[in-house]
């Protein structure tokens, strides 16, 4: 038995300590906004935050993740309007979408970590995140755009 | 008649059936009063979409939304006709059903396709619309006009769901009228050619979309294959799960008896999740007594189809102009050169999957499906059960890219399903659907060119050879040869240009090799991807010869006449707009400005998919090479590209950004090798598409027109590589006739340099 919290809610799950957690999160907690793509954290589509951080499921073990808040796209805001979200949906920025929550995930913790981010803090926090239908001209465009919504509300703050 | 427009045709006497069925149901609510009416269903005076009595319009949409934003472009087209108000359209992706005829997404063609029907369906809507309303309102018709979701006469309206609350039939459309409506002019259009936002894209930001690995039913349990050593022809011999049986949650391993004959060899394990089904799946041996494709290399491939060019019979000549061997005779130079490309896989993003189960005397395939209409027979002679009793139900794809046309992974989900009793869902693991992919042959060509005294152009050769997807899957439906030899149009698209070079022959030769050991696969833009790095590279090679520059080089021979005039209504102005798109990216790109060292200008412009639906399409691309490890950076491609009517402009800036960076990937980051019947590379750790900080700047226009609408998901990819490779020569002089271009391979062709030739 592991438990630990999704989105605010505490969860306690029977399963293999060593069960990925993106599994768990899919198929036991039931919320299927994070993807499975290559199993071996290479792709991206399964980022989660757990603790705040950017996190693969796909290579988490379930027992790594005892005790501590797990946030999965669902979960990101209440309304699904978090900064990124919102430049990406006025940006307009996916194709299939597959690989676009764990995207955001990713984007999202960017903005919290670089609030001004350059082009080579793009390159750099985003490498491990593949967009096989190629919209990356769009996110590149759309984290600048969160970025700069985000530091206008924490400057009119 | 190529396979898909055969297709197209098939679901065109479809939509005719459909509207005559239509015709007679042709339904306003029935009841004279409309407050003894409250029941009154939709209007629906076609298959294609109904109105309901909140004027909310739902479209039907059949084809596949695989990141195309399909069905925002096709509801554009019917709101457009039919003028209501966008905000209360609403799109609704259909499962199987025969009424839709032939479903299929792919060859660039959905909005080229469905334009002429979805608008004569709204357009008729409209009509009907206003005579009913014109009743209602005391007026003519021709006093009324239709906008935003009503009728409206002089000082009076009424609403679209007013109408449908209280109207009655009166108007009906037999399949000829329905075939002469007229629809608007272009200058009339209120939503085709704006902006506006996708549907689909609200649920892909929220994590709501769903897609076939989302799929559940109750009871399902988790299934992954042993994917046997080769393709085709690997027969199970003996299965061993004692291990497994370690694993919580095993259930079975179970030997697929398929009478299709789609997955010979597969062992499906089962579990109660998908991680034990992964895990058993590891612990499971199989051995198996594997098929020929054991011995076969990517190498023996390429052999083998030079081998094909070597010998001068053979093959489909789609084009044999009568005296092409004599001006080669004639000639005063001639120029020949041979072309290869690796084997490209597709690495969707979503690993293919599938759910099956039986529910009230129906099997129910969850998967998301390119092209329902190929698989749903094959699916019904693996079960053994009529196709009446299998449907098909319709998810988002995470990624396509022609993976998904053919749906083989359908099969042994239903198979598994059947043997089991109870609803499996199959999940191919990433390195299980690699080396189950329908990957992209590898190919070989050669060309050749004769020039006179003058130095004109006279005669043109073009030998292909490759794995020919359509021989493979749907063999019957091959287009044939004006001689009655059939070929695989997608295999060899883009050999048939628009250049005039005098002479021409074309010939198209299976790469039976490829066919049998593997499944030659629809890889975004097929043999165009391939063709064109021939076709363009070669054209840079001859303007050298030639002396010329190579924009002015095409640009001479794109002369729009003879066969490359074009014709009504799909290449309107033939060559001639190929060469006004070459001209704008050349300008654009500021091509013969002098470039830093090592960095240079390339140029290849292509006509997209197939002749007979020309996306014009030009590409600049700007390169820097390092000598010292032969690593090339692009730094920035210029593309120009003529699509007719745009109806949906950002999503198909999308298609050409995606597609564009899509060439890109393909010319220098990706590519596998067949060893022995299986692809070299199972992951995203050795396979490397694109990522993010390879992206160079893109500069993208699209020629203002109002030409018929064509295809966008595929004819950025065409002229991306061969532009880059003839850049490549223009920044250090060396001339790479390889797909992918590898740094090693740029090092290798610098040798000869450094060593003073």
């Amino acid at each position: 038995m592991t438990s630990f919290h999704i989105n605010g809610r505490a969860v306690t799950v029977d399963a293999d300590d060593d069960t990925p957690l993106l599994w768990v999160i899919r198929d036991v907690v039931g919320l299927t906004g994070t993807k499975f793509g290559c199993g071996i954290g290479m792709c991206g589509a399964c980022t989660v935050h757990v603790g705040g951080r950017p996190t693969r499921s796909c290579i988490t073990p379930l027992a790594s993740v005892a005790g501590a808040k797990v946030t999965t796209i669902e979960g990101l805001d209440p309304e699904g309007k978090h900064p990124v979200q919102q430049a990406w949906a006025d940006l307009q920025v996916p194709q299939c979408g597959y690989c676009q929550s764990g995207q955001i995930m990713q984007a999202a913790s960017l903005i919290n970590d670089f609030p001004a981010p350059t082009d080579g803090d793009i390159d750099a926090v985003m490498a491990g995140n593949l967009c096989r239908c190629m919209t990356y001209v769009r996110i590149r465009n759309a984290i600048k755009q969160a970025a700069a919504q985000s530091r206008k509300v924490a400057a009119d703050e | 008649m190529s396979k898909l427009q055969h297709q197209l045709a098939l679901s065109r006497r479809a939509f005719l059936v459909g509207l005559a069925g239509a015709a007679v149901t042709f339904g306003f609510a029935s009841g004279e009063d409309a407050a003894q009416a409250p029941e009154s269903g939709p209007f629906e005076p076609t298959i294609w979409y109904s109105v309901d009595r909140d004027g909310i319009v739902t479209v039907n949409i059949t084809r596949a939304e695989m990141g195309q934003h399909i069905g925002t472009a096709i509801a554009r087209i019917v709101a457009d006709e039919l003028e209501v108000d966008w905000s209360n359209v609403r799109i609704s992706a259909v499962d199987t059903d025969p009424k839709w005829g032939v479903m299929i997404t792919g060859g660039s063609n959905s909005v080229w396709a469905d334009f002429p029907r979805y608008s004569r369906a709204g357009a008729a809507g409209r009509i009907a619309l206003i005579e009913a309303g014109a009743r209602l309102l005391g007026a003519s018709p021709s006093q009324c006009l239709a906008r935003k979701g009503a009728v409206v006469a002089a000082n009076q309206s009424i609403s679209y769901g007013e109408i449908v609350k209280r109207g009655e039939p009166t108007r009906k459309f037999t399949p000829d009228e329905l075939a002469q409506l007229p629809i608007k002019q272009a200058s009339e259009r209120r939503l085709i050619g704006k902006k506006t936002d996708a549907l689909d894209i609200p649920a892909k930001i929220n994590g709501t979309a769903r897609y076939g690995i989302d799929a559940v039913v109750a009871g399902m349990v988790y299934a992954r294959p042993k994917i046997p050593p080769t393709r085709n022809g690997s027969v199970v011999r003996a299965v061993d799960d004692s291990a497994a049986k370690r694993v919580k949650g095993y259930l079975a391993s179970l030997v697929l008896e398929d009478p299709s004959n789609t997955v010979p060899g597969w062992v499906v394990v089962c579990a109660t999740s998908y991680p034990a089904a992964i895990r058993a799946a590891d612990l499971v041996k199989v051995d198996w007594a594997a098929g020929d494709a054991a011995r076969v290399s990517e190498q023996d491939i390429l052999d083998y189809g030079a081998k094909q060019i070597a010998e001068p019979s053979g093959g489909a000549l789609l084009v044999n102009d009568s005296g092409i061997d004599s001006a080669f005779r004639a000639a005063s130079s001639t120029l020949e050169r041979t072309y290869t490309t690796a084997s490209v896989l597709h690495g969707q993003l979503e690993p293919v999957n599938a759910l099956a189960f039986e529910k009230d005397g129906r099997f129910e395939i969850h998967t998301g499906s390119q092209w329902q209409s190929l698989i749903l027979p094959v699916l019904a002679q693996a079960l053994q059960l009529p196709q009446e009793r299998i449907v098909m139900r319709t998810y988002s794809l995470g990624g396509a890219f022609g993976r998904r046309l053919n749906t083989d992974y359908a099969v042994p989900a239903a198979l598994a399903a059947k043997a089991l009793g109870k609803p499996v869902k199959l999940v191919l693991t990433r390195p299980d659907d690699m080396r189950f992919d329908s990957f992209r042959s590898p190919s070989i060509q050669q060309l050749r060119l004769a020039f006179d005294r003058q130095g004109r152009v006279t005669a043109m050769e073009h030998h292909a050879s490759a794995g020919w997807p359509t021989a493979v899957v749907a063999p019957a439906g091959m287009p044939k040869t004006a001689d009655g030899t059939p070929y695989d149009q997608f295999a060899i698209d883009g050999a048939d240009h628009w250049y005039s070079v005098g002479a021409q022959r074309v010939r198209a030769l299976s790469n039976e090799l490829a066919n049998s050991a593997f499944r030659p696969g629809y890889l975004r833009s097929v043999g165009p991807g391939w063709t064109n790095w021939a076709v363009e590279t070669f054209m840079d090679e001859a303007a050298l010869m030639a002396r010329a520059d190579p924009v002015a080089f095409r640009i001479g021979l794109l002369d729009g006449t003879g066969r490359n005039a074009g014709s009504a209504p799909n290449a309107v102005g033939g060559a001639k707009r190929q060469a006004a798109a070459l001209k704008r990216a050349a300008e654009k790109a500021g091509w013969g400005a002098t470039m830093p060292k090592d960095t240079g200008l390339g140029v290849a412009t292509t006509f997209g998919q197939e002749r007979a639906m020309p996306t014009w399409v030009a590409c600049v691309a700007r390169v820097r090479v390092d000598r010292s490890s032969g690593a090339v950076s692009v730094e920035k491609l210029t593309i120009v590209v003529d699509a007719g009517t745009l109806i949906h402009p950002d999503g198909a800036l999308a298609q050409v950004e995606g597609s564009a960076l899509w060439g890109l990937s393909m010319a220098l980051y990706e590519g596998t090798e067949f060893v022995n019947g299986q692809v070299k590379d199972t992951n995203f750790d050795t396979y490397t598409p694109l990522r993010i900080g390879d992206v160079p700047e893109l500069d993208i226009e699209f020629i203002e027109s109002t030409e018929n609408a064509v295809g966008l998901g595929e004819p950025g990819t065409t002229a991306v590589a061969p532009a880059i490779g003839n850049a490549i020569f223009a920044a250090i002089g060396v001339r790479l006739r390889h797909l992918p271009i590898r740094p090693a391979a740029v090092r290798q062709a610098l040798v000869p340099q450094r060593s003073g030739r």
